[in-house]
């Protein structure tokens, strides 16, 4: 038997659909001028696509046809040489539509594997992010905001290109960087893109994460029923209404908190979340009203607190909330975990109040996702291409 | 004819390799055969089709009428009427679509309309799913459709070509439906070498409906209404148009391979492995990847594996499948698809296998098992053909095996 090299492109569904289409093509491309055949392909349950849902993309590389075939004949690769993560975030973990349960991002590599991600955070955060791993992997970080786009647009801002550069660097047995800069100038007749890859290559670094380091819980797994225990007719139980909140300091009860699915959590869908500032919230509902998955918890007091096992982080509470300052859209990466903010409030306001402000000081000036004006990606691109390169 | 849109991307396919799925490949074979007119309407996985023809055309590479229709029913009622005035058409659907366009698709084989359609294999709601399983297609095998299964990017490409060659033979004027199995196909991007457009036009004569052509210089009533004095010979002329299929079949692979340079041998099925086999597994579409795997781990162990590919499930080349059958000491059917009620509780292909082999005129009638193997697109594993080729190999030993057996199911 030949060799079967494996990649997988870790992205969010619509925002970075096409980045990911762009680095599994031109991967088997560029093996196809070394006489390697492959294919490229997403992950079929994944579709259709919701905005930030995490998704995959594939790229199977054989070094002739019947090995090819191997990889092929299993629906997905059961283990890869290489994970690439477009949005840091991720690295918490993937729950999609394509699976029940948090995957962690590294579960699918090979021992010894490499795990690339675009990201402004140092290695030492995103190891913390992930889930351990019995086996040790290489984590290489492509510095950079990871790029998000929409369902009709891509930003060129060589995000692709360069970790395309990047898989030369980490696996050489795949492609060489002289097919990858062929293949980009294929595709783009750009040789300022196939530029961007070499520097990728030549900046590319590694550091090795081992099986003690990491995440130490365990993520949440859900067992299928067998065919005779499920109902019959498709139908399916539904969500209960949900009980009473009890406040931590008063321990009094009141409010309602919804229950929700426990096998579907979503929250892994978030690249940014709420952060409330419960003391200039004038309880105006618009919140909890307008949150498109009803994330929000209503406490006892009549407050609204987003449920951060159930929020997808759409900002849709953000852009409602009247009073200034109250609801403020943070990155992901700097959370730890989900755990009610309304609760640390009530247990401790100045506390809280610290914690709020330090983390609403990192505010980005404009969330990255969708495409929102015509000159948005022109003034985000800049940026990019000068990390590109300068590095 | 309206201006066409200036071309925003320059030719990239013709006459080289291309990196597309199985649905691009039958687009780009769309444009390659000059289709007049083309409808669509969105349901996965057919959609990929659609939207990469619609690229074709607001890229000026491809100059057809292309109509978003308002469903399914009107979507191939359109292509119909085009096809009746003289006009090469495409559509297509997948699962519940193609259903909804059940009353459209009855009337087009016996209107003698010779419409292409690719169905992107879904499996029927309920639930909502959008997996491969063959029951949407096969719910028009009765029909007087031309039903043709393929398995690879490249097979899409070269059976688009094929369909419309034997659809519009005037010897035989029925409509031919390609199925593509769901994702495995559809959305699968596989390394596909294009024709030449001057090779395509060598293979393919341009749509002629001669007499049938409804034009104000032929003056004919198309579908007029019909009592018992009329219909039962109309159906003996759409039999006679089913029986002739498979040697203008036949005539079309000899031709491409003539033309185009690629050869399918035997164009109603592919033998893999069978020369010196004592039992074969058979089944359609793309699950042939994991059997063949399979099947070379296996004869690896020495046990003697083969492997019988449907291509062309309608017209049913029932003496030569059982002649082929016939080598062997027992025969596993691998359907994805069910056939609630039918004998035995077995699949549609394992049922029209064993049917066919009850009155052919061989020696030796292997048992047929069937298999109803991982439903609503699960992936059928090499451990799956592994554990069905033992069974298979069982009943060859004249063990009692049941005649219905699932594969895969959470039991």
């Amino acid at each position: 038997m030949g060799q079967l090299l494996a990649i997988e492109i870790v992205y969010r569904g619509i925002f970075q659909r096409k980045l990911a289409q762009n680095i599994s093509r031109t991967i088997v491309l560029a093996a196809h001028k070394e006489g390697k055949p492959g294919i490229s392909f997403g992950r079929y349950s994944d579709s259709p696509e919701r905005n930030g849902i995490p998704a995959k993309n594939f790229a199977i590389v054989g070094s002739d046809d019947l090995t090819l075939e191997e990889g092929m004949a299993k629906y997905e690769p059961k283990e890869v040489d290489v994970t690439i993560c477009v949005d840091d975030t991720l690295c918490k973990g993937v729950e999609s539509w394509a699976w029940y349960g948090l995957q962690p991002i590294n579960k699918l590599l090979k021992p010894n594997g490499t795990l690339i991600v675009t990201s402004h955070q140092s290695a030492d955060h995103l190891i913390a992010m992930a889930h351990r791993k019995e086996t040790p992997y290489n984590l290489c970080i492509v510095k950079g905001t990871p790029s998000f786009s929409g369902l009709w647009v891509f930003k060129d801002d060589h995000t692709d290109v360069r970790i395309l550069g990047t898989i030369a660097r980490v696996l050489p047995g795949l492609v060489s960087l002289k097919s990858v800069q062929q293949a980009i100038q294929d595709e783009w007749h750009d040789a300022v893109k196939a530029q961007s890859a070499a520097k990728a290559y030549e900046r590319a670094s590694s550091v090795t994460v081992k099986p003690n380091q990491g995440n130490p819980e365990v993520p949440y797994k859900f067992e299928l029923p067998k065919w005779h225990e499920m109902g019959e007719g498709v139908a399916i139980p539904a969500i209960p209404q949900g009980h009473a909140m009890t406040d931590p300091a008063t321990h009094k009860t009141g409010g309602l908190k919804p229950d929700r699915n426990p096998t579907f959590k979503k929250f892994s869908t978030r690249s940014y979340r709420p952060v409330v500032d419960f003391d200039t919230c004038i309880k105006c509902t618009l919140c909890w009203l307008q949150c498109p998955d009803t994330c929000f918890d209503v406490p006892p007091a009549g407050l609204y607190a987003a449920n951060l096992e159930a929020c997808c982080g759409c900002g849709v509470c953000e852009a409602v909330c009247p009073a200034p300052k109250c609801v403020t859209m943070v990155n992901e990466v700097e959370f730890k975990d989900n755990a009610s903010q309304w609760e640390a409030w009530r247990k401790d306001k100045n506390g809280y109040k610290t914690w709020l402000k330090e983390k609403i000081a990192t505010k980005p000036a404009e969330r990255q996702h969708g495409f929102r004006y015509r000159g948005q990606y022109d003034k985000e691109t800049p940026e990019m291409l000068a990390i590109a390169k300068e590095g | 004819m309206a201006q066409m849109a200036p071309v925003l991307e320059e030719r990239k396919e013709t006459g080289k390799t291309a990196l597309i799925t199985g649905s691009e490949a039958i687009a780009v074979a769309c444009k390659l055969a000059d289709v007049d007119v083309i409808t669509a309407y969105p349901i996965r996985p057919y959609d990929t089709v659609m939207q990469y023809i619609s690229r074709l055309v607001s890229n000026g590479e491809m100059d057809c009428e292309y109509i978003v229709a308002e469903g399914e029913h009107s979507q191939f009622e359109i292509v119909k009427h085009a096809s009746v005035v003289g006009a090469r058409v495409f559509c297509g659907s997948s699962g519940v679509g193609w259903m909804y366009a059940m009353e459209a698709l009855t009337v087009t084989p016996a209107l003698r309309v010779p419409m292409v359609a690719m169905v992107g294999n879904r499996a029927l709601d309920d639930p909502g799913a959008f997996g491969v399983e063959h029951n949407d297609a096969l719910a028009v095998r009765d029909l007087g459709w031309l039903l043709v299964w393929v398995d690879s990017a490249q097979e899409c490409l070269d059976t688009a070509l094929i369909a419309y060659r034997v659809a519009e033979d005037p010897r035989i004027l029925l409509p031919c439906a390609i199925s593509c199995d769901g994702a495995f196909l559809t959305h699968s991007q596989a390394l596909v070498k294009i024709p030449s457009q001057e090779q395509v036009t060598a293979f393919l004569p341009p749509y002629n409906r001669g007499k049938l052509l409804l034009h104000p210089d032929n003056p004919i009533t198309v579908a007029p209404q019909g009592n018992e004095d009329w219909v039962m010979e109309i159906r003996r002329q759409n039999y006679a148009a089913s029986e002739r299929a498979a040697g203008v079949i036949r005539e079309a692979y000899a031709d491409l391979e003539k033309k185009l340079g690629r050869s399918y041998g035997n164009p109603f099925f592919e033998e893999y492995m069978t020369e010196d086999a004592d039992v074969v597994l058979m089944g359609m579409g793309t699950l042939s990847t994991p059997v063949k795997v399979a099947i070379r781990e296996m004869r690896k162990e020495g046990k003697k594996v083969g492997f019988v590919r449907l291509r062309w499930f309608r017209p049913f080349v029932a003496e030569e499948i059982t002649k082929c059958l016939s080598r062997f000491k027992a025969v596993g059917v691998v359907d994805r698809d069910y056939s609630m009620g039918s004998p035995y509780m077995s699949g549609v292909v394992t049922t029209e296998v064993r049917s066919a082999l009850y009155s052919a005129n061989v020696k030796n009638k292997p048992p047929v098992l069937g298999f109803i193997c991982r439903l609503g697109g699960r992936e059928v594993t090499v451990h799956d053909v592994r554990r069905i080729t033992e069974s298979v190999y069982a009943a060859a030993e004249g063990k009692s095996q049941p005649l219905t057996q699932w594969i895969g199911l959470r039991e």
